[in-house]
Formats: C-alpha cells, structure tokens, sequence
C-alpha cells in the first residue's frame, strides 16, 4: 500500500453483530454511502482508537455467490486490492454456517483474521470451542470477541494490524481428493499473472462456472476448454452439479472443523425459543402480533406522538407559544376565559343596543380602529344613555368559543371593560411560538408588518421548517419503538406471520410495517421501507405505502363528507372508513397490477429468511439506528421540503394585478382574496384542463391538489381562504356548502377526493421516496404512477356517477370503461410469460456476453 | 417425489436432493440446504404458510411454494 492506511474490510453473515462491532470500533461516526451502481449501503470510518485504519463495513452476506447485490459487491470490494486485512466476524453461538461464509473469505487469499462474535453467549450455554485447534484448521488467527460488552477487541486489533502486514497465505482447508486432483489441473491452466495466494480462489470459482469472477481473468479459449471438460467429467462422477458439489464439499470441511474444535453441552430449550413458542404460536400469533402493532401505532401516531406533533406544530413553532414545563398554563387558561366571557358580553350588550335603536357607530368605529380607550369611552357613553338601562344582551353558551349564558346590562358591560387581556408571560415562564417570535422580531427591527420579508419568513420559511419539524416527535417515537422490534429479532417473524397476505399481491411480509406506519404519516412509513432487502419488494411497497391514508388526509374527508352528505358527525360515518378501503383497494390494485409489469418482472422473490434468535438490542446500536432515521429525515427531506415550501409562497403571493407583477398582499387596492390574481391561480387554469374529465376544471381545485403536496393538512385551510369563508375548520358548514358549490356534481367531488388522497403524497413524503429509492428514474416512476393511478380512479368516479345518476354519456364515459376494463385485465390476468422468465434470460444473456 | 412442504410439524428428515435452479437453488445451498442434510419443522406460521424449520442449528423460514424444490426423504 502506498499510503500508511491499513484498510480493513469487516465481513460476515447477517445478525453475526456486525453492525455493533463496527459502531463500537468507529464511534459510529462512519460515513455511509453505496456502492457505486447498486443500492447497497457502504459504511466507511476510522477506527476510534487508532487513526490510520480505516473499517469498511460490508453488507450482511451469506455467501460470495454472484446472485445477489450484496454478494457481488462485497465480492468486487474483496478481490479490488484495497483491504489489506478481512475481519470475518462469526457468531459463535451459531458456528456452523457461519464458516460457510468464513470459508470462501479464506478462499480469497486475503489475510483473514476471525472474530468469534457473542463470546459471552457461547461461555452462558456451556458450549466450548478451542480456538487453537480452530486457527490451526482455517488457518488464520481466530480471537474471542464480544462486541456487545466489549470484549477482545484489543487483542483483535493486535491481531489485524500483525496480519496486515503480511502478504496473505493460501487456504488451508483441502476439500475430496477427486475435487481437489480437478482443482489442482484448473490452477495450473490459469494465466501466470494470478499470484500464488489467488489461484485458489479463481480455481474454485471456474469450476463453480461463476462467469462474472472469471471475466476477471484472461483465461485462453483453449484453457477455457479444457477447464470445462475437467468440470463435466468431475460432475458425472459425482452424479452432481458443480455448484453443488463445491458447496458440499464446504459443508463437509466444515463438518470435521465442528467436530474437532467443538464440545457442545447438551442442547436444552434457549430463552430464545421459549418466547417464539409463544409469539409465533399458530393460534396466539396472529392475535399479540395485532395488539404489538395496535400498541406501536397507538402510542407513537394516536396518543403520545400526536399530542407532541400538535404541540410542536401549535406551539412551538405556531403562534400559540408555550408554557415551560407547563407552569401558569391553568392560570393563564382561566384567566384567559374571563377575559373571552368579557368580550363576548360586551358584544352582546353593544348588539342588544344597536337593536334598541341606541347609535353604537362611535363604538363600531373604535373598534375598526383598533382604540380600546376610544372603544372604552364610546361604551361608556352608550351605557349612560337612558334608553340603555333597559338593554339587555344575551351571551349564549357555546362550548367552542368558550362562553357562558348570561345576561348583560349596562353596568355589567361596563365592569367588563376592566378585564383586561392576560399576556401569558405575567403566569409563568412564557415562551412565544417561533412564527410569533419572529414575527416580533422583524416587525422591531423595522421591517413591514405583513410585509414581504415578514410573510417569506413566517409564513414561507419558518412555517414550512415548522412542517417538518411537526413530524419528527412522532417519526422518533415510532423508530424508538420499531427499531427495538427489529433489532431484537421481532421484526423477522412479523414477516413470517404476514407473509401469506401479502405475497399474493406481490409484497413480502416485509411491507405490512411500512403500510401500518403509513396510516399515521408517509414518511416514517416510507422510511420503514429500509428493512425490505429485495430491491423489487421494497420499490414497490415504497410505490404503493402512501396511498394509505395518513393522519394529515383526515381532515380533508371530514370535508368531503360534509360536503357530500351535509353532517361529518353522525348519519356519514360510514364515508370515512370508505377511503381507508379505497386507500388498502390502491395498495392491492397496485401490488397486483404493477407484479406483472416489466419493471417488476421476474420470479416471486424467494422468502428463504433466517429467524435471528432473539435478544435485547445493544443500548448504543439502538439508539444509533432511531438517530440516523431522525437525522436523515430532518436533512434531506428538509431541504426538498424547505425549497418546495417556498417555491409554493411564491406561487400564491406574487403575480398580475391590474397589469403590473408584484408582491400581491402590498398592492394598491387589491382585494383581499388576492389568491385570483397569484401565478398560482394562473398555472391553476393551465393545467385545470387536466381535471376537466375527473369534473372538476377550476383553478382553485388545481390550487388545492397543489397546497395539498405541502401538507395535506393545508387543503383544508386553503379552500377556506380560497372560497372567500376565512379561517374556517373542516367541521364548519359554511365551508361545506361553499366546497360542495365548487364542483357542478357530487361525482365530481368524491372524485376530487379520491384524487388528492392518492395522488403524490406531500413534499415530505416525496423527499423521503427520492432518499429512499436512491435514484431519480424509480422517484419520478413512483410519483407519476401514484398520480396516474390517482386520476385513472378519480375519472372512473366522475364517469360512473354521471352515467348512472344523471345518464350523461360521452368520449371520457368510453375512455373512462376502457381504462376500468384495462385495470381489471391487469388485475386478473395470469401472470404474463415475460414475468417469469425475464431473470432466466438476464442470466442467460450474461452468460453471452462472457463468453463472447 | 416427497418435498419438504410435505414434511409435518414436528417431524425431521434428511434432503435428497435440490430441484430448482438460479438464485434461490444457490441461496438455499449457501444457507446449507444440501444432500443429506438433516432437518426439523419446527412450526407452520397462524396463515399455514411459511414454514420454519431448523437446521445446522439454526431457524429458516420457508414458503412451502419453495420447499417444493426441495426433495427429502
């Protein structure tokens, strides 16, 4: 090596603590990257204790086969001369085949030092192994490790950097005489530039026929011959396939490995599987794994992490503000109250007097002006009128304003006027909401209040920051929790129990986590997609998650329902689990449509899955994993939302009016629904065309899907701005009715619906499939099949409902049945030819090449 | 030809042979499914299907439709 860096490369098979090993070596500051062309990640880093080594962490592997990614890029990684030394972790409570891989790491001619991993779990079952024998038969230094309780790491850091030094051996273990005779011939056949400690492995792997490690080598078409004819000989006299065969004979060294160097104690029920037992029962599984999952879901979307988000998007970077550990929050709630039962008394009583026929304008005028001493003054007059003794106004109880019945006289509301306005900070240690803060902040260093710099900044960027941020309570609970389940082991019985559900429509039962955690927000559940190894499985199950509905979607049916039926409460509840099952049918739809695609043609992935053996995760690796989710999230779904959110302020905030472009709200005499003149209205009525089919062509349905891929939650609220209602809940009829009368038919606005639940999910959940897809192709083929999908439904929709109901039929009604037709032929046709073998040929087409 | 998606929970038996090819003929070798080796169901999952069986000391999970490749005893 030419520089003084000692590379150290860590192998082994998955669950052989790998991963912990490497975070307690490196203090987990490694940086991750992947593996140029495959998605596979990289981890890179330091050693903690000595500077001049760098620990690169291989993907988990069983083998060096050339199937798999993982495979093949540890492989490539092995033989590209840059390690100098292999740490081949084994968990020694499982040694067997864990060598397996051991083996063929051996094999490389590499220097290999073994770490036996869960030294401490071998010593607790009484099992004994003698490393001495077991270095003598692998033939390379094997050191006893914990990397839990940090054990036997310096003696194996001794160890690689003695190793490192040396120029690597060849493998010690022989296989049968016959194989090896054959092998033999093959290593004499090869080219002389293959060194000496190398010839084994490229032997092995000719005879293997594992065309891609042979390009490597310029074998002659005449040695390539020749090599081929010693296989099929050696292969009839074994009645086996040559892969087979050099398996078996791995197996067998393996075997008189085991026998020699290891004493088991007599086998008696681990911990391990006492709680499979029950966990996996037949009859309990199902049953404790519905109430773990209801457990998760409740605690980090429902109770806990709601009320954290809401405090979060409310409070803390609202405008609400907050109380430090809650202090004077009762205090200033009460006082708060008397002082809203205050004013509400002085409206009613200023009513009551207007209705007597008393002149009230200086008092309205006040009002309009924002004078409370000349508002106090004009009450103080009308109060003293001698038509006003007789006044009496009525304050009616109402639970959401806050008020109380009453009756007010003139005296009465004049004694309100006392009660003044509670400022928050006088009750406790007071802390105002960020976009107040700010807000606060710019108006005193001079700049417009409302103006240009303060709407960008609070409601542009601090707002949109504060959209992000609102997820991360919940996202971190959720990954504190899921986390545990998966590194201790639960997650892969999860699969086991969920896998015959959902293999039917092309996913593994790997994908019933990402859908759950959808159903409270895209993103995590996005992000859950991490633990699906098959590329296919987890693209399509990134595909097809969001279309489940999360919490932000709910109030937009609450909307829909109002407006559809005219009560969200009580007769139309049973629209809102309708668009659950639209979201699970999108999910099935999809899953059964998209497996017999091109793009995920191929075999139904295998799932040939270890069950890990259960254990509690190490503290620091746990901790590490929900970290890095966190972190991930904030920063690159940050910036993709960030920039979005501010492109969309712009949007709504600039644009034509009365022949000059500018900052809307500052404009001379624009009214205050300033919305009709922004860019985003006119891009609205460009594109509105697109919806005209689905029945809905305004712009504001247009803006609406576009304030929905910010945040769902800002339908709502827009369509309240939009319409002209103000600041209005999804609960209030008055935005029903104005919702409702902004579609010519019911059709179209269930189709609406349908459209903006399914269609691209909000920029979040956008940035966090773009991270979690790892290419720009598959992003742009995820959201634009989530959006064509979206608008195929929704025209469905609006066609069915203007046929059946109002017998309209058209050229969309036609296009509307061929597209249905399509789906369900999609849907319930056989899976095609191609689909299955599409990989047979890949293979075969390699094999083409290589030898071309 | 007897399978192990034939073999009961409960019950062990020795594979004969591997059918199958590509990928998973070599996955389920490398994770140590070959000629003689000897293994145990140990349960069906609540839906009757994957399998777990051990085997080398260690738990597998196996969907019954690629046990079929699998030729035991």
């Amino acid at each position: 090596m030419a520089d003084s860096q000692i590379h150290v490369a860590l192998a082994g098979n998955p669950n052989c603590g790998k991963t912990t090993l490497f975070n307690l070596i490196t203090g987990a500051n490694g940086y991750v990257g992947n593996w140029p062309g495959v998605t596979v990640e990289k981890k890179e880093a330091k050693l903690l204790s000595d500077k001049s080594v760098t620990i690169t962490d291989l993907p988990g592997i069983y083998s060096l086969s050339p199937y798999s990614p993982e495979e093949q890029c540890s492989r490539d990684y092995l033989m590209s001369g840059e390690p100098d030394v292999v740490v081949q972790v084994i968990d020694a409570t499982n040694l067997e085949r864990n060598l397996y891989l051991a083996l063929q790491v051996i094999e490389t001619g590499l220097p290999v030092v073994a770490a036996l991993n869960m030294a401490d779990l071998v010593e607790k079952s009484g099992d004994k192994i003698d490393v001495k024998k077991l270095s003598d038969r692998l033939g390379c230094p094997v050191v006893m490790i914990s990397a839990l309780k940090n054990k036997g790491i310096d003696e194996l850091f001794a160890q690689v950097k003695k190793s490192a030094a040396t120029k690597g051996r060849v493998p010690e273990h022989k296989f049968d005489s016959a194989i090896e005779d054959v092998l033999t011939h093959i290593e004499n056949l090869l080219p002389a530039s293959v060194s000496a400690e190398k010839r084994r492995y490229y032997a092995v792997k000719l005879f293997e026929r594992d065309e891609a490690a042979c390009k490597l080598i310029n074998l002659t078409k005449d040695h390539a011959e020749r090599v081929e004819q010693l296989v099929a000989q050696c292969e009839k006299d074994c009645d086996d396939d040559a892969e087979s065969i050099i398996t078996g004979e791995r197996y067998g060294v393996i075997a008189h490995i085991i026998d020699e160097c290891l004493t088991k104690a007599p086998a008696k029920m681990s911990t391990s599987e006492k709680i499979d037992r029950v966990v996996t029962n037949r009859i309990l599984g199902l049953p404790i794994f519905i109430v773990i999952m209801f457990a998760v879901y409740y605690i980090a979307v429902s109770t806990l992490g709601g009320t954290v988000t809401d405090f979060t998007n409310d409070q803390l970077f609202g405008t609400d503000g907050w109380f430090v550990l809650g202090q004077g929050r009762d205090a200033y709630d009460e006082a708060a109250g008397e002082y809203t039962q205050a004013q509400a008394e002085i409206a009613a009583f200023i009513d009551a007097a207007d209705a007597k026929g008393i002149d009230v304008s200086a008092y309205n005028d006040a009002v309009d002006a924002e004078d409370g001493d000349a508002a106090a003054d004009a009450l103080k007059t009308i109060a003293a009128e001698p038509k006003a003794a007789s006044v009496k106004g009525e304050v009616e109880e109402d639970e959401d304003a806050g008020t109380t019945a009453a009756t007010v006289t003139a005296s009465q509301a004049v004694e309100d006027l006392d009660v003044a306005e509670p400022d928050p900070a006088d009750y406790g240690p007071f802390v105002p909401g960020i976009t107040t803060a700010v807000h606060d902040a710019l108006v005193a260093g001079g700049t417009e209040d409302g103006g240009l710099v303060d709407s960008l900044v609070c409601d542009g960027i601090v707002g949109g920051i504060g959209a992000i941020m609102g997820f991360v309570p919940q996202m971190f609970l959720l990954f504190v929790m899921l986390s545990f389940l998966e590194d201790c082991g639960y997650m892969a019985r999860v699969a086991f129990i969920m896998d015959r559900i959902f293999r039917r429509f092309g996913l593994s039962g790997k994908s019933f986590i990402p859908m759950l955690v959808s159903s409270g927000c895209g993103v995590p559940g996005v992000m859950a997609t991490k633990t699906i190894e098959n590329e296919k499985d987890r693209r399509m199950t990134v595909m097809t998650t969001t279309f489940i509905p999360c919490g932000a979607k709910l109030p937009i049916i609450a909307l829909l329902m109002g407006s559809i039926i005219g009560d969200s409460s009580t007769s139309a509840s049973w629209i809102s689990p309708l668009f659950y099952f639209l979201g699970v049918f999108a999910v099935i739809a999809s899953g059964l449509m998209l497996k017999k695609t091109k793009l995920f043609a191929g075999r139904p992935t295998p799932f040939v899955m270890e069950l890990p053996a259960y254990h509690f995760p190490a503290i620091r690796s746990w901790a590490l994993h929900v970290w890095e989710r966190c972190w991930a999230f904030i920063k690159k779904a940050g910036t993709v939302i960030f920039a979005s959110t501010v492109v969309v302020w712009f949007l709504s905030n600039f644009g034509m009016f009365e022949g000059a472009f500018g900052y809307l709200p500052s404009m001379e005499g624009i009214p205050e629904e300033f919305m009709d003149y922004s860019v985003l209205a006119m891009l609205g009525n460009l594109v509105a065309w697109i919806f005209a089919p689905l029945g809905f062509s305004t712009w504001q349905a247009t803006a609406l899907t576009v304030s929905g891929l910010v945040a769902k939650e800002n339908v709502v609220a827009t369509a309240g701005s939009l319409l002209s209602v103000g600041d209005v809940g999804e609960t209030d009829p008055s935005l029903w009715t104005a919702f409702a009368a902004m579609f010519p038919t019911m059709g179209a606005c269930v189709a609406f619906g349908a459209f903006n639940l399914l269609c691209a999910p909000c920029f979040a959940a956008m940035g966090t499939i773009r991270n979690q897809m790892n290419s720009g192709k598959w992003t742009a083929i995820a959201i634009g099949y989530e959006c064509a999908f979206a608008w195929v439904i929704g025209l469905i929709i609006n066609q069915l409902y203007e046929l059946i109901v109002l017998g309209q039929f058209g050229f969309w009604t036609i296009v509307a049945f061929v597209l249905l037709a399509g789906m369900l032929f999609q849907i319930f046709r056989p899976m095609p030819h191609f689909a299955w073998t599409d990989e047979d040929e890949t293979n075969s087409s390699s094999v083409v090449n290589a030898t071309a | 030809m007897k399978t192990l998606g034939d073999v009961k929970v409960g019950e062990s038996s020795t594979i004969v042979k591997l059918h199958g090819e590509g990928a998973l003929r070599r996955h389920l070798m490398d994770l140590g499914l070959i000629k003689g080796t000897s293994f145990k169901v140990v349960k069906v999952a609540p839906l009757g299907d994957p399998v777990e069986i051990n085997v080398r000391g260690y738990e597998l999970s196996i969907r019954k439709e690629e046990a079929a490749v699998v030729e035991v005893q």
